[in-house]
């Protein structure tokens, strides 16, 4: 159970986020919200990528609010990157094998890559470079939090470049990966097809909470969580 | 041997004891065994150090050891190889000096490396440099390696010097003929106060010349290495340079890279970056567990894998 309590985070004098307080318990969560209210600041503050400026972060009653990235790593924090990030020399199975903690061997790894549309035998002794396309890397992304299978994983956008994978195998990869580590997957994303799977939905709007429920009574409320600018609402 | 050559051996040419096949080991600045094979045939210089090898017209598949080590302190040598190889060869040739210092003076080596290729011939050439020993003299290496490739011949040379060199100025020049091409790929790592500096000349004489010379380098603690590669293209021709170093802690490196060309087809290009390692590659890896240290070490080492 991974709690926020009164999280803000600040840079100069802007204010990413302010005073989040969430409780989450479900399998799925999504986060959606308009670009710029603050949903992958929350991710990386889940991650410990960022450092709150106030609040607490507790995961199973646990402050880890000083906790390093690498401490929440290893206590069960996955984090797939929005843009997942390139490598010179650092293969597939190098970074497979880095997220299953162990040396993976070429079925095992097969199994993490067919999973997300991808053939082992093509991309194992790849190197993660600008010789993969943004698409490959978000799936070999996701396929690294496959094989961590931690009680945490946060997905920045991971359906964004994925096209012709149809997202139903998306979402497949999201329920293997719940029963397999029965842990909390949380989600952000704008897809209608993602929000649908979600047990529950935070909708951020200027870096604060302004929903927190089942997707049948969000649903009708996303329309209104508009950024805007205040000319074209008083429009 | 002792176990100190032994694994001065198997650190530079992967391998525990003597070769099967064609060899030459030199040890402590003397000839310790050669043997030449059906179709490689090791003469000793007689007017300096050194061998001139042989390769047989149209040998297929054949390997060649040459190591030298060096165990014992303050030794100092310059070695001349000549390296003849015939028509329609295709060899590959595994160098490699390694040097076990644990006195107070300097030990060095200079190898000074020939290859005449001759047409259609193919070599690969694998050259690792290494050095140990916990006494305060330098291990200093010097190589000269200078390739002429004959009409449609093709060299591919891997270096490499990832630990124990305190001070290393390679040179490398290459005349290429019609057709011929020549890859390099160097990998070289400094650390403390170490000094490099790798200088490659390579001149595309023949038409359709190619010549690829890739350079990945790690610069840690105090070190400083220096990279200079001159590609000048006579004829219609292609050559492609490219140094790419990763700069750790109070090191500096330095990439001189130059190209010219005297001919309108010749296509020359050259590229540079030196930089740091990327915070969110150092990010990446510790999401997935790594401290810092240890994601920094899985980024080098896969860099100059």
């Amino acid at each position: 159970m991974l709690e926020l309590q009164n999280i803000s985070y600040t840079v100069g004098d802007k204010r990413i986020l302010r005073d989040v307080n969430l409780r989450i318990e479900d399998r799925f969560v999504a986060i959606t919200g308009p670009n710029g209210s603050g949903k992958s600041t929350l991710a990386k503050l889940v991650t410990g990528i960022l450092t709150p400026t106030e609040g607490r972060i507790l995961m199973d009653g646990v402050d880890i609010t000083d906790w390093s990235v690498t401490e929440r790593a290893r206590s069960g924090v996955s984090f797939a990157f929005q843009q997942p990030v390139r490598f010179k020399g650092i293969t597939v199975k190098d970074l497979i094998s880095l997220a299953a903690g162990k040396n993976t061997n070429i079925s095992e790894a097969c199994n993490y890559l067919s999973e997300v549309g991808l053939c082992a035998k093509d991309y194992i002794n790849r190197e993660v470079n600008a010789s993969l396309s943004g698409g490959e890397l978000k799936r070999i992304e996701i396929a690294m939090i496959n094989a961590r299978g931690t009680k945490l994983s946060v997905f920045d956008e991971p359906e964004a470049g994925i096209d012709l994978w149809s997202f139903n195998n998306l979402i497949k990869v999201f329920e293997n990966m719940y029963e397999r580590t029965r842990g909390t997957i949380m989600i952000i994303s704008h897809q209608e097809r993602i929000l649908n799977i979600a047990d529950k939905i935070v909708v951020l709007a200027n870096g604060a909470v302004a929903e927190y429920d089942t997707k049948e009574r969000v649903f009708p409320k996303l329309m209104d969580v508009q950024a805007g600018c205040r000319y074209t609402k008083n429009a | 041997m002792d176990k100190i050559q032994q694994l001065l051996l198997q650190e530079v040419a992967g391998i525990h004891q003597i070769p099967e096949g064609a060899y030459s080991l030199r040890i402590n600045g003397n000839l310790y065994g050669k043997n030449s094979s059906e179709h490689i045939q090791i003469v000793k210089k007689e007017d300096k150090p050194g061998i001139d090898i042989y390769v047989q017209p149209g040998t297929k598949n054949e390997s060649l050891h040459i190591p030298v080590i060096l165990s014992q302190s303050g030794l100092k040598e310059l070695v001349y190889n000549d390296f003849h190889i015939g028509e329609d060869c295709d060899v590959t040739i595994v160098a490699g000096c390694g040097i076990h210092n644990g006195g107070t003076e300097t030990s060095e080596h200079s190898g000074i490396h020939s290859f005449y290729l001759s047409k259609n011939a193919k070599v690969k050439y694998i050259e690792k440099h290494y050095g140990q020993g916990d006494g305060s003299g330098k291990n200093v290496m010097n190589p000269h390696t200078h390739a002429e490739l004959g009409e449609n011949s093709y060299m591919e040379m891997e270096t490499a010097q990832i630990k124990g060199v305190d001070s290393t100025k390679r040179k490398t020049t290459a005349i290429l003929s019609k057709n011929a091409t020549l890859i390099v790929k160097e990998k070289v790592m400094t650390h403390g106060e170490q000094f490099a500096e790798t200088e490659f000349e390579v001149e595309l004489l023949g038409e359709n010349s190619g010549t690829h010379v890739i350079s990945r380098s790690v610069a840690r603690d105090r070190s400083s290495q220096k990279f200079i590669s001159r590609v000048k293209g006579d004829a219609k021709c292609s050559g492609h340079t490219e140094c790419d170093a990763i700069i750790m802690d109070d090191a500096t490196v330095i990439a001189v890279p130059e190209i010219m060309a005297v001919h309108p087809d010749a296509s020359l290009i050259h590229e540079a970056a030196i930089g740091k390692i990327a915070g969110e590659q150092l990010v990446k890896l510790m999401t997935l567990g790594l401290t810092e240290k240890e994601a920094e070490e899985e980024i080098v080492n896969g860099f100059l894998r």
